[in-house]
């Protein structure tokens, strides 16, 4: 059984109505970035305290790694700019999703939960992909911001196809 | 005597450029928004390279053919001296899509 918990890539852009009708704002922008981030790392936190899998560790590793990096720099960003970053309803589903597959997982051992942590990391990664690519990148109005997150995402495509390779590996 | 010293030691004088353009050469290598910057076009055995990483990421310089491997961690400046020919693919460990091609002539 192929366990996937992530949300549906819609989730993240049909949260846009709830926001102003040109997309969500910087201050939203930068806070569902900060949340996404730090439910990988939450999520890699997770995968080095349950799973022995090298690959895996690795990988969990590398995750915690660049995540923390690109949120500590949007926090940094953030105060530079004295932007105040704001909840909104697509941090909250996405909080709130990422409690339930954290609980999942956490009731899983061995190779069921190495395959479930990285199949949740692909799926997991095309989603914010997704919404970074179509929501957040354009809706960006600040270059700093927006230019962070254009490198996040290179970067979280990184993650994706070093996540795919890793599910082939555990296939 | 003297005067073939002399000429020996003006001739000297007069040949700092065949030899300067057998020195060494120090080259800056920028890696930028998970990106190689441009690599020199020409590298010589002696050369250096100065690696850049103004990303805020941890990246490397890892050589396909393991003749290097530089740690970059993030704001890092990392001195490299060029010791093998060849064409030689590099790749950062951490994000295997970030590569570049060194040439050793």
């Amino acid at each position: 059984m192929k366990l996937t918990f992530a949300l549906p890539a819609a989730l993240l852009i049909m949260a846009a109505p709830a926001m102003a009708a040109d997309g969500p704002t910087d201050p939203q922008i930068a806070h569902i970035a900060y949340t996404a981030g730090s439910i990988d790392i939450a999520a890699g936190k997770q995968a080095l305290a349950r799973s022995h899998n090298k690959a895996v560790r690795s990988f969990a590793q590398e995750m915690v790694r660049d995540h923390q990096a690109v949120n500590d720099k949007a926090l940094a960003l953030v105060k530079k700019l004295h932007v105040t970053p704001e909840d909104n309803a697509t941090s909250q589903a996405l909080s709130k999703q990422a409690k339930a597959t954290l609980d999942k997982l956490s009731h899983l051992s061995g190779s069921a939960y190495d395959r479930a942590y990285v199949d949740n990391e692909v799926a997991y990664h095309k989603t914010v992909n997704g919404a970074l690519e179509k929501t957040l990148i354009p809706s960006a109005k600040n270059g700093e911001l927006k230019s962070l997150l254009e490198t996040g995402l290179t970067l979280f495509r990184e993650h994706l196809a070093h996540a795919e390779q890793i599910a082939k590996g555990l296939k | 005597m003297r005067t073939p010293n002399l000429l020996c030691a003006a001739a000297a004088l007069l040949l700092p450029v065949p030899s300067a353009a057998a020195a060494p050469h120090n080259y800056v290598v920028v890696i930028d928004k998970m990106k190689f910057g441009p690599v020199p076009a020409q590298l010589h055995p002696g050369d250096t390279i100065l690696w850049v990483n103004r990303d805020f990421l941890r990246h490397s310089a890892t050589a396909a053919n393991h003749s290097f491997d530089v740690d970059l961690p993030a704001g890092a400046r990392v001195k490299m001296v060029v010791k093998s020919r060849g064409r030689i693919p590099f790749v950062c460990r951490y994000h295997p899509g970030m590569r570049g091609v060194l040439l050793v002539q």
